[in-house]
């Protein structure tokens, strides 16, 4: 068996950047400290795609079967012989795959921002704040045990809340940061109770143990249940909550329109590609028990993603700001994933879901970073996020277009495009096991492709504005990592992935779908059809439509009021009859018995202070008196 | 004899009165002086003590003088010492009344 | 009989001279009566035949310790000022607490039973003193002599720190 244990170094290398730019990247030019977490990324993404290369191509599938490596581990806190935390690097398929994923969006990301964020105050702070970001997500998909990827899971947390609070200076940032930490951080909640219940039940943390077929969580099914469920499949079903916040699915999803408040690269890495894909990690990390022995939690699962990828798509047509725009369709495609992990099943050709869902995580990373960074482009070049200030741009910034027009076409399933495989694998694992969620899945694809089209149209299309100066293209900095994205998106739909990323390991053959891809690639086109006719020209057809639907309309503007539900909720209900009691028992029951304490202690001291007067002979005549008193007790009294 | 006819008894009253009184004039004096010259006749009654003790029960050895001699050391030691911090708190309170000297209080 | 009337004289010297030494309002008188108290103290070592412990009480306390605090008197009172009077309460209190001190004590002692040593004695003439005392041998006070000698020199250099005026450097600060 080969040695992995260089890849510790993967994620320990962002790590050490982070500390060094950190503790020390205020005393160089800021400037250095870009190209010194560029390096590091670029040395970790080398390691990355040699362990890729070594992992896939040298090495294979042994008997068939690509094993899963632990390269390092150690015991770190013991509990019981069985049930110990451990630290670890755990090298499989789709770690190996996230690897690959993280670095290559990573150091995109690191690139694009020496031109996006140059000038910016606070740059060192933001190339230290990618470092971590990118240690905690490496640490997360490498994590041996589902403790350790709690603990990086709450890292790419915090590094989130940093990010989306860059600007902190600005009052939306802010609050959007806290909103995704509290958000994330009550679905957390639910993430930890099912890693206790888990490993409670199951007397392991181990992944390997966890995911093995004659393993605890597999044989031991009968066990208490409650409602009707099994242990296992609550527990299960609490850890889908802690992955549901984190991709930002419904009902957890409202942090992420608002986590677009961070700098654009940040959106493109954090909450387009990798972090918010944690959700759909975890889901197949712990694949099998959710397939053999919970089947109820991964219906659950794609139920969820179901509903969400059609509810954000509806969103995602009306909404006028370019990156909620893309804040929705990311929603919507990570529905997707999860969808494709719900219709799965274990093993062999039945887990094409599974292995659907890793391939269009891929994919989507690719071209979900690329449209981010395209649009950070025409942020930068057009100063406002609002659709409405752009239009034309095609003539100005010709490379942003040409990448963006791919990534549009990608995302919609054009062939022979990257999303056309994906999303394909996507229909038909969804149409042989749950017809409903195909149906879902379907009309999903139309829409993407209408919402998407709108956007390019409207940015690219369409009549010139008034600019503050003419747009110009991006830097060279800027467009080399749009068109390796570019390209990424174009190709990687031909990637061999049911040889590489199954659900049991085992290579299978995939084969394309005509029932499902003709039908796709058709309602895809007429989405695009539909948003040429109403947005390449200047039109009165949206206006007229927006009319004829005004209700569905207004709804999917306002986001179907999740907000200002979750306000009315949060201000109305529960801060009004829960936190306001306790406020008040807090402040008038526990205080005040501590101010009783305190309150005690002051006046008795007060009281009696006046004893230590300062005057000699006071302390001379106790002592003196005391002394006659004592001998008078000892001598006279108690002896005899 | 020179000490014929007094019994160790007499000493010791003439010593115990002698302390009682330093120790009145401890309490009842607000002169730090004076308080101090109570301390040296608490003193002197101890070495009385002493002596009578040496020179009536235990006349073979000289504990009880070498007692009073180093008392005696350690009462000029002492006196040097008061009287240098006496007339310190003399600069600092224009006054060495013991009432007017408590800074040392709550 | 001479004897008894040396002591009771002496005595009598002793406890009314201590009393006044507490009780009289002028600080000078005071340091004065402290002297006659000290030097008839000196008079029953004499009495008791301690004649170098006589001395010493003689030139140290009355001729140095009693200088010292006159001294000392002179620096920080003026010559006419009157001690206030102790508060009745303070002065009843004070002397409760003495008197039953002193009752305690002298029964105590009165009640005890002593019982003289029939060794041989030691006369303490200077001779004897001089030798026990820088002796390091049985009934030898080589070590309490030494002690006592780091003991002034502190008290020595303690005195001189604690007394100096502060100079001009340190006053500025």
């Amino acid at each position: 068996m080969t040695n992995y244990s260089y890849t510790l170094f993967i994620p320990l290398i962002p790590l050490a950047m982070f500390l060094l730019i950190g503790l020390t990247g205020h005393k160089f030019k800021p400037i250095v400290s870009g190209y010194a977490g560029t390096l590091g990324l670029t040395v970790a993404a080398f390691l990355s795609y040699i362990t890729a290369i070594r992992y896939f191509f040298i090495e294979g599938a042994v008997d068939g079967t690509y094993p899963m490596i632990k390269a390092v581990s150690t015991v770190w806190l013991r509990f019981t012989d069985t049930l110990h935390i451990d630290l670890g690097v755990l090298i499989d398929p789709i770690s190996v795959m996230m690897l690959v994923v993280i670095t290559t969006v990573s150091l995109m990301v690191h690139l694009y921002s020496l031109g996006y964020m140059k000038g910016e105050r606070g740059f060192a702070r933001f190339y230290a704040f990618l470092s971590l970001f990118s240690f905690s997500m490496l640490g997360l998909v490498l994590a041996t045990n589902i403790f350790q990827m709690y603990i990086f899971w709450e890292l790419v947390g915090v590094s989130s809340f940093l990010l989306i609070g860059f600007y902190y200076e600005k009052p939306s940032a802010v609050a959007a940061s806290k909103k995704a930490f509290i958000v994330t951080r009550f679905a957390d909640l639910g993430f930890l109770i099912g890693i206790l219940m888990l490993s409670f039940t199951t007397d392991t943390f181990d992944f390997k143990t966890l995911t093995s077929l004659d393993g605890p969580i597999i044989t031991s099914t009968a066990g208490a249940s409650f409602m009707g469920l099994s242990v296992i499949t609550w527990s299960l079903i609490f850890i889908f909550i802690g992955g549901a916040g984190k991709s930002a699915m419904f009902p957890l999803h409202i942090w992420l329109p608002d986590a677009m408040e961070g700098p654009t690269p940040v959106s493109a890495l954090i909450h387009a590609a990798t972090m918010v894909v944690a959700g759909v990690y975890l889901v197949a990390r712990l694949f099998p028990a959710y397939a053999i022995a919970a089947p109820d939690a991964l219906h659950v699962v794609g139920y969820v993603g179901g509903f969400t990828s059609l509810f954000a798509a509806v969103i995602a047509i009306t909404q006028i700001d370019i990156k909620r725009v893309l804040a929705f369709s990311t929603m919507s495609q990570i529905g997707y994933m999860m969808m494709s992990l719900g219709v799965s099943g274990y093993g062999d050709h039945e887990g094409l879901g599974y292995m659907a869902s890793m391939f269009h995580l891929f994919t989507h990373a690719m071209f979900k970073a690329l449209l981010f960074l395209g649009a950070g482009a025409i942020i930068h070049a057009v100063h406002s996020n609002n659709m409405t200030d752009m239009g034309g741009l095609r003539k100005y910034m010709p490379i942003t277009h040409i990448t963006f027009l791919i990534a549009c076409l990608t995302i919609a399933g054009i062939p022979p495009l990257s999303g056309f495989w994906s999303k394909d694998e996507i229909l038909a694992a969804a149409l042989h096991h749950n017809p409903i969620l195909f149906g879902i899945g379907f009309g999903v694809a139309g829409l993407t492709a209408f919402y998407m089209f709108r956007l390019y149209y409207n940015i690219f299309w369409g009549t010139d504005r008034h600019y503050h100066h003419t747009p110009h293209e991006a830097p060279a900095i800027m467009t080399f990592p749009l068109l390796f994205l570019a390209v990424a998106s174009v190709f990687s739909g031909f990637l061999p992935f049911s040889h590489m990323v199954t659900s049991d390991g085992k290579p299978f053959e995939a084969h394309t779908d005509m029932l499902v891809a003709i039908p796709s690639v058709v309602i895809a086109l007429i989405g695009i059809t539909f948003a040429t006719i109403m947005y390449k020209k200047p039109s009165t057809i949206p206006d007229r439509l927006a009319g004829s639907i005004k209700g569905l309309y207004k709804a999917s503007l306002n986001k179907f009021w999740f907000d200002e539900i979750y306000l009315f909720v949060t201000k109305r209900v529960i801060f009004a009859y829960i936190s306001r009691p306790i406020a008040w028992f807090d402040r008038h029951v526990v205080d005040a018995t501590m101010n009783l304490v305190g309150w005690t202690v002051t006046t008795a001291s007060n009281k009696i202070k006046g004893l230590q007067s300062g005057q000699l002979q006071q302390y001379a005549m106790v002592f003196v008196s005391s002394v006659v008193i004592l001998v008078l007790l000892f001598v006279y009294l108690i002896s005899k | 004899m020179m000490t014929e006819g007094i019994p160790l008894e007499y000493f010791l009253i003439v010593s115990t009165l002698m302390f009682f009184i330093g120790i009145f004039g401890f309490l009842t004096r607000k002169n730090l002086i004076t308080m101090l010259m109570s301390i040296e006749l608490i003193l002197n009654s101890v070495n009385i003590n002493f002596v009578a003790f040496n020179s009536y029960l235990y006349p073979h050895q000289m504990q009880g003088q070498f007692y009073s001699l180093i008392i005696i050391a350690v009462a000029a030691a002492e006196a040097a010492v008061a009287i240098a911090i006496i007339i310190n708190i003399y600069r600092n309170f224009r006054s060495i009344e013991t009432d007017k000297v408590d800074e040392m209080k709550y | 009989m001479n004897n008894q009337v040396m002591f009771f004289l002496l005595s009598a010297i002793i406890l009314i001279f201590s009393v006044l030494t507490v009780t009289t309002r002028r600080v000078l008188r005071a340091a004065v009566y402290l002297l006659f108290v000290l030097v008839a103290t000196a008079g029953i070592y004499f009495q008791l035949q301690y004649n170098f412990l006589a001395a010493v009480q003689l030139t140290v306390y009355a001729g140095g310790i009693v200088v010292l605090i006159i001294f000392s008197i002179l620096l920080t009172s003026h010559i006419s000022e009157r001690a206030p009077r102790a508060s009745a309460a303070k002065a009843a209190l004070s002397a409760l607490a003495t008197v039953a001190g002193a009752i305690l004590v002298l029964l105590t002692v009165l009640q005890f039973n002593f019982t003289p040593a029939r060794l041989e004695k030691v006369e303490p003439t200077v001779t004897n003193v001089g030798r026990a005392l820088v002796s390091y041998k049985e009934y030898g006070y080589a070590l309490p002599f030494e002690a006592i000698s780091i003991l002034l020199l502190a008290a020595m250099i303690g005195a001189i720190v604690v007394a100096k005026k502060e100079s001009n450097q340190e006053k500025q600060k």
